[in-house]
C-alpha cells in the first residue's frame, strides 16, 4: 500500500543544517522505528513525511511518486503528535470522529469507528469530555484515537505512549502491534522507550545530529552495532567502553591486562573496547579476569545491577540474571566473553567481528 | 488560582479599589443620564445637585418622537455593524497571513500598517474629500463604511494576529493531516477558537465607528444620511444648544454600545486554547 | 508565495487607496501654498512652509502641549489600566456585571465625553469644582478650563477616563494567557506576591505593553476631539497641542499647506518615537 523513498533528503532553517543525507527505502507495511536522542531531527523527519515540513533538498517517494509538493491531505497519512494537538473546542468523540466528519463519510459508519476506537483505548467513558478536562495519559489516548480511526496508507507516530503509566503502555503498545497486523499499514513511530523500539519494530533507525547512523533489525544493532553511538544508544542498560590499545589477535586494557581475542583479524586498529553489561561473567579470579570493587549493587529481583570498579580502567556495570549474593565493598572478578565483545576504531567506527558459526 | 490564606487587609483594599473604578468609570456616565432627566428650568439652578427635585421624560420623549434622531441613530448602527463586519472579516485574513507566513514584503507592509497610525486624520482629509465626491460617493453611507473599514483595518489587524499567535500551528497541522484543506483547517478549527477574538475585533471597531465625528462630517451633509453623532451637533445649533435633549440622546446613543460591549465582553475573558497541548 | 497575499490584499488595497494615496497627496500639500482666503498665493512653495513652522511661536508651544498631554494621559490611562487588569484577573462576586460597567467608558463616543466632562468641571453645572474646594485642592470652586495653568487637566482628565478600559482590556487579555503552571511554580518555588508580579507577570506582559503604550501614546498624539471640544486650545492656547492647531489652521485660518506641514512635523515626531520603541522592545525582549 505505502511503499516510501526517502533520497537524499536534506533539512535545512535558514543556516542551521538539521537533517542530511536521509537515505532510506521503507517497504510496504514495514514497521519503521525512529530512536536518537533529544534534538536529533526525528519529529521534523516525520513532519516532512507527513507534508507539513517542506523539504528543502533532496526527494520523498510514495510508491514511486514523488511527494515533496503534494498537500498533507493528499498523502493520506495518519499522525499522532507529539504535543497531542486536540482540538480544543471538540469533545473526545468529534476530535476522534473529525476526519471521516471532513471526509464526509456516513455518520454511522463515523459512530461505530469512533465507538470502536474508544473502546480500544479505554476511553468510552469520556467521549462527551473536552479536551481540557482530561489528564495527559488521556490526551494522548484521544490523539492515538484520532490517527487509528482511519485508514491509510501510512501511520506516523510521534512519543505516541509516552505519557502513559506502565500498564497502560504495554497494553497500548500491543495494541498498536495488532493494528499494524490487522491493516498492515506502513508505520513509523518514534520513541525513546528500547523496549517499544525492539519489539515493535521491522526495523530500527537510528538518528544523531541529523545523520542516519545506522538502519538495521533490532538483533542487528544490538549485536552488531555500526559505531560506538549506536552501540550505546541501543541496549539497556547501556554497553561499557573502555580504552585499549590494539594487539594482535587481543588487546591490552589500560591496566596493562592482555585480552585475548582469537579469530579476529582487524584487533591492531582498536582504540575502545565495547562490552554489554550482560556479557560479563562474575568469577573468581584468574587469567583474562578483570579485578573489580563493587561499589553499588541493586537487587531488582530478576536481576542484579552491579556498578563496579576496575582497577585502573574505570567503573562498569555488570548486569545477572537472578539474586546474585554480592554487597558493596566486595571483591570479585569479571570475565569478558569475548565472543560477544565490540571493537571500535579511532572516531568510533565499529571493527566488525567474523561471523559466528551457528551453535 | 492560589491556595494562599487571604490577607483581610488586603481584601477589603482589593473592594475599596474596585469601588473606585467603578464610581470613575459610572459618574460621568450618571451625571450624563441626570442632565437629561432634569427639566430644562432646573439645569442651571440645580446644576450642581446630586439629584434634581423633579424628573422628567420629556426629554427622551422630544427626541425619539419629534427629532430626526431615530433615523440618525438608524445611520449609525449601519455604518457602524457593517464597519465592524467588513474590518473584522479582513482583519482577520491579514492578521493570519501575518501569523502563519514568512513572505517577502511583510515587514514592509507591517510598517505601513504602523505608519497610518501615525498622522493626525486632519491631514488627509481634504484629499480622501476629493476621491470620495470623484466617485460621486458623497453622502452615502457605504462611503463612511468604506473609509472606516481602512483606518480600523490596521490595528484591528494586530490585533486578530496577536490572537492567531496564541493559537499552536500544530491544530492546523492536526487537521490537515485529518484531510482538512488549509481554509478547512482555518474554518472549522482556528476560527472556532479565535472566537475572542473576533469578539474583541468586533467590539473595538464597532465603538471607534459608533462615535467617529470628523469623516461623518465632512462626507456627509446630508439630513437622511447623518450618523448620530453629526446629529448630536444639530443640537447645539439648532435648538440654541438643548442640553437636555442632547444629553437624552446621548443617553439613548449609549444603549447600543453598552448592548454591544456586554455581549462581546464573555469572548474577551475565555481561554478556549487550554487543553489543546501537552504543555 | 502567493497564498498570503491573498489573505491580504483587500487590506492593502484598502488601505493603498483610502489611506496611503491621500497621506501622499497630504504631504505635497505641505510644499505648496493652499490658502482659501488668498488664492492668488497658491503654488509650490518649496520649504517656505517649514520655515515658517520652524519660527512660529505657538508651534513650539503647541508641541509642548503635546508632550505633557501625552504623557499625563498614557501615564495614568496605563497605571489604573494595568491596575484594573490586575484585579481583573482575581476572582470576586459580580465580576462579570463589573467588568461591563467598568468598561463602558470605552463605548462612549468622544463627543459626548467631552461634553459631559466640560459639564462635570463646570462650578455651575457640575459638581468637581465643589469637592475639589472642599478637598482643599482649589481655593475656590472655579473652573479649571478656564485656567491656563490647570487648563490641560480637564481634557487629560476625560482622557483618562476613556482610555482606561483600552489598556485593561489588552492587558487582560495577555494575563490570562499566562499559563497558570507559571504562578504554581513560582508559589512553591517561594516567591512573594510581588516577586511574582515582578518576575513573572511584568516580563510576560512586557512585549504587549511595548505595542499598546507605542499605539496609545501615538493615538492620543493625535487625538485632538476632546481638547477641540472642552476648550478649543485655549485659553491663551494653554491647551493647544500639535493637532488641534492643525485643525484650527485648516479650517479656521483656511491655510491648508501649512496645516500640511504641522502635521507632517508631528508624523515624523511620531515615526522617530515608535522606532526608538520598537528598537527598545527588540532589545529589552529577547523573544
Ligand atoms: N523552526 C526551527 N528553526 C530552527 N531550528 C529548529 C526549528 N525547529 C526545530 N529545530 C531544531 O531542529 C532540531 C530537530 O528537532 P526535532 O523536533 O526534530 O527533534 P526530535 O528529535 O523530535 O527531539 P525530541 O526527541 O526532543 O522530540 C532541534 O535541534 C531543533 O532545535
Ligand atoms: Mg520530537
Amino acid at each position: 500500500m505505502a511503499r516510501m523513498e526517502l533520497k537524499d533528503l536534506v533539512k535545512r532553517y535558514g543556516a542551521v543544517e538539521v537533517l542530511r543525507d536521509i537515505n532510506l527505502d521503507i517497504a510496504d507495511g514495514e514497521f519503521i522505528v525512529l530512536v536518537g536522542p533529544s534534538g536529533c531531527g526525528k519529529s521534523t523527519l516525520l513532519r516532512m513525511i507527513a507534508g507539513l515540513e517542506p523539504i528543502t533538498e533532496g526527494d520523498f517517494l510514495i510508491d514511486g511518486a514523488r511527494m515533496n509538493d503534494v498537500s498533507p491531505r493528499d498523502r493520506d497519512i495518519a499522525m499522532v503528535f507529539q504535543s497531542y494537538a486536540l482540538y480544543p473546542h471538540m469533545d473526545v468523540a468529534r476530535n476522534m470522529g473529525f476526519s471521516m466528519e471532513i471526509r464526509r463519510d456516513p455518520v454511522d459508519e463515523k459512530k461505530t469507528r469512533v465507538a470502536q476506537a474508544a473502546e480500544t483505548l479505554g476511553l468510552t467513558a469520556l467521549t462527551d469530555r473536552l479536551p481540557k478536562a482530561l489528564s495527559g495519559g488521556q490526551r494522548q489516548r484521544v490523539a492515538m484515537g484520532r490517527a487509528i480511526i482511519r485508514d491509510p496508507r501510512a501511520f506516523l507516530f510521534d512519543e505516541p505512549l509516552s505519557n502513559l503509566d506502565a500498564a497502560l503502555r504495554v497494553e497500548m503498545r500491543l495494541e498498536i502491534a495488532r493494528l499494524h497486523q490487522r491493516l498492515g499499514a506502513t508505520m513509523i513511530y518514534v520513541t525513546h522507550d528500547q523496549v517499544e523500539a525492539l519489539t515493535l519494530a521491522d526495523r530500527i533507525v537510528v538518528l544523531n545530529g541529523g545523520d542516519i547512523q545506522q538502519v538495521g533489525s533490532p538483533l542487528d544493532l544490538y549485536e552488531r552495532p555500526a559505531n560506538k553511538f549506536v552501540a550505546q544508544f541501543i541496549g539497556s542498560p547501556t554497553m561499557n567502553v573502555i580504552p585499549v590499545t590494539g594487539g594482535v589477535e587481543g588487546v591490552t586494557l589500560a591496566n596493562g591486562q592482555w585480552l585475548g581475542l582469537p579469530m579476529r583479524e582487524n584487533t591492531p586498529f582498536a582504540t575502545e573496547l565495547g562490552i554489554r553489561p550482560e556479557h560479563l561473567d562474575v568469577v573468581d579470579p584468574g587469567p583474562n579476569v578483570l579485578t573489580a570493587t563493587a561499589d553499588v549493587v541493586e537487587h531488582l529481583g530478576s536481576d542484579t545491577n552491579i556498578y563496579v570498579n576496575v582497577d585502573k580502567v574505570g567503573p562498569m556495570m555488570v548486569r545477572k540474571h537472578g539474586n546474585i549474593p554480592i554487597a558493596t565493598g566486595d571483591k570479585l572478578g569479571l570475565r569478558v566473553m569475548t565472543e560477544n565483545a565490540h571493537l571500535f576504531a579511532k572516531g568510533g567506527a565499529a571493527l566488525p567481528a567474523p561471523v559466528r558459526q551457528a551453535a | 488560582m492560589s491556595v494562599t490564606r487571604t490577607n483581610p487587609a488586603l481584601t477589603l483594599g482589593k473592594y475599596v479599589a474596585l469601588l473606585a473604578y467603578l464610581l470613575f468609570a459610572l459618574f460621568p456616565l450618571y451625571w450624563l443620564v441626570k442632565i437629561a432627566i432634569t427639566p430644562d428650568r432646573l439645569i442651571f439652578t440645580e446644576g450642581t445637585d446630586l439629584w434634581p427635585s423633579t424628573t422628567t421624560l420629556d426629554n427622551f420623549r422630544t427626541v425619539i418622537f419629534q427629532t430626526d434622531f431615530m433615523a440618525f441613530f438608524g445611520n449609525s448602527l449601519y455604518v457602524s455593524l457593517g464597519t465592524a463586519a467588513v474590518t473584522t472579516i479582513l482583519a482577520a485574513g491579514a492578521g493570519y497571513a501575518f501569523s502563519r507566513f514568512d513572505f517577502g514584503g511583510k515587514k514592509i507592509i507591517v510598517a505601513v500598517m504602523l505608519i497610518t497610525q501615525m498622522f493626525p486624520l486632519l491631514m488627509i482629509i481634504a484629499p480622501i474629500y476629493k476621491i470620495v465626491a470623484s466617485l460621486g460617493m458623497l453622502n452615502s453611507l457605504t462611503s463612511l463604511i468604506v473609509v472606516y473599514t481602512a483606518f480600523n483595518i490596521p490595528f484591528a489587524t494586530f490585533l486578530m494576529q496577536s490572537f492567531f499567535d496564541a493559537i499552536p500551528k500544530d491544530l492546523e497541522e492536526a487537521a490537515m493531516m485529518d484531510g482538512c484543506t488549509r481554509f478547512q483547517a482555518l474554518r472549522k478549527v482556528i476560527l472556532p477558537l479565535t472566537l475572542p477574538g473576533l469578539g474583541a475585533t468586533l467590539g473595538f471597531v464597532f465603538t471607534a465607528a459608533w462615535s467617529e465625528l470628523l469623516f461623518a462630517l465632512m462626507l456627509i451633509s446630508d439630513n437622511e444620511s447623518m450618523t448620530f453623532p453629526v446629529g448630536l451637533l444639530t443640537f447645539v445649533s439648532r435648538f440654541s444648544v438643548d442640553w437636555g435633549q442632547m444629553m437624552a440622546a446621548g443617553s439613548l446613543a449609549l444603549i447600543p454600545s453598552c448592548l454591544f460591549f456586554i455581549f462581546i465582553q464573555r469572548y474577551l475573558v475565555q481561554g478556549l486554547t487550554s487543553g489543546a497541548v501537552k504543555g | 508565495m502567493v497564498e498570503p497575499f491573498l489573505y491580504l490584499s483587500p487590506a492593502i488595497v484598502l488601505i493603498g487607496t483610502i489611506i496611503l494615496i491621500p497621506l501622499i497627496i497630504g504631504i505635497s500639500y505641505s510644499f505648496q501654498s493652499i490658502e482659501i482666503l488668498n488664492p492668488f498665493a497658491t503654488g509650490w512653495v518649496g520649504f517656505e512652509n517649514y520655515v515658517d513652522l520652524w519660527s512660529d511661536r505657538r508651534f513650539w508651544i503647541a508641541l509642548e502641549n503635546t508632550f505633557w498631554w501625552t504623557f499625563w494621559s498614557v501615564s495614568f490611562q496605563f497605571l489604573l489600566g494595568l491596575g484594573l487588569a490586575l484585579l481583573l484577573n482575581t476572582q470576586f462576586f459580580g465580576k462579570k456585571l463589573f467588568q461591563a460597567l467598568v468598561f463602558l467608558p470605552w463605548a462612549v463616543p468622544t463627543f459626548l465625553s467631552a461634553l459631559t466632562w466640560a459639564w462635570l468641571f463646570n462650578p455651575t453645572i457640575g459638581p468637581l469644582p465643589h469637592w475639589m474646594a472642599a478637598l482643599g485642592i482649589l481655593d475656590e470652586p472655579y473652573n479649571i478650563m478656564g485656567d491656563p495653568d490647570l487648563a490641560l487637566w480637564g481634557p487629560i482628565v476625560a482622557n483618562i477616563w476613556f482610555g482606561v478600559p483600552f489598556f485593561a482590556i489588552t492587558l487582560l487579555a495577555a494575563l490570562q494567557s499566562i499559563p497558570g503552571e507559571l504562578y504554581e511554580a513560582a508559589e512553591i518555588d517561594g516567591a512573594s506576591p510581588w516577586q511574582t508580579f515582578t518576575k513573572i507577570t511584568l516580563p510576560f506582559l512586557a512585549p504587549m505593553i511595548a505595542i499598546t503604550v507605542m499605539l496609545r501614546t501615538i493615538w492620543i498624539a493625535n487625538f485632538a476631539d476632546l481638547i477641540f471640544v472642552m476648550t478649543g486650545g485655549g485659553p491663551a492656547n494653554s491647551t493647544q497641542i500639535l493637532s488641534t492647531y492643525i485643525f484650527t489652521t485648516a479650517f479656521r485660518r483656511l491655510d491648508f499647506g501649512f496645516a500640511s506641514t504641522i502635521a507632517v512635523a508631528l508624523l515624523i515626531i511620531l515615526l522617530v518615537y515608535a522606532i526608538f520603541v520598537l528598537w527598545l522592545r527588540k532589545k529589552l525582549v529577547k523573544v
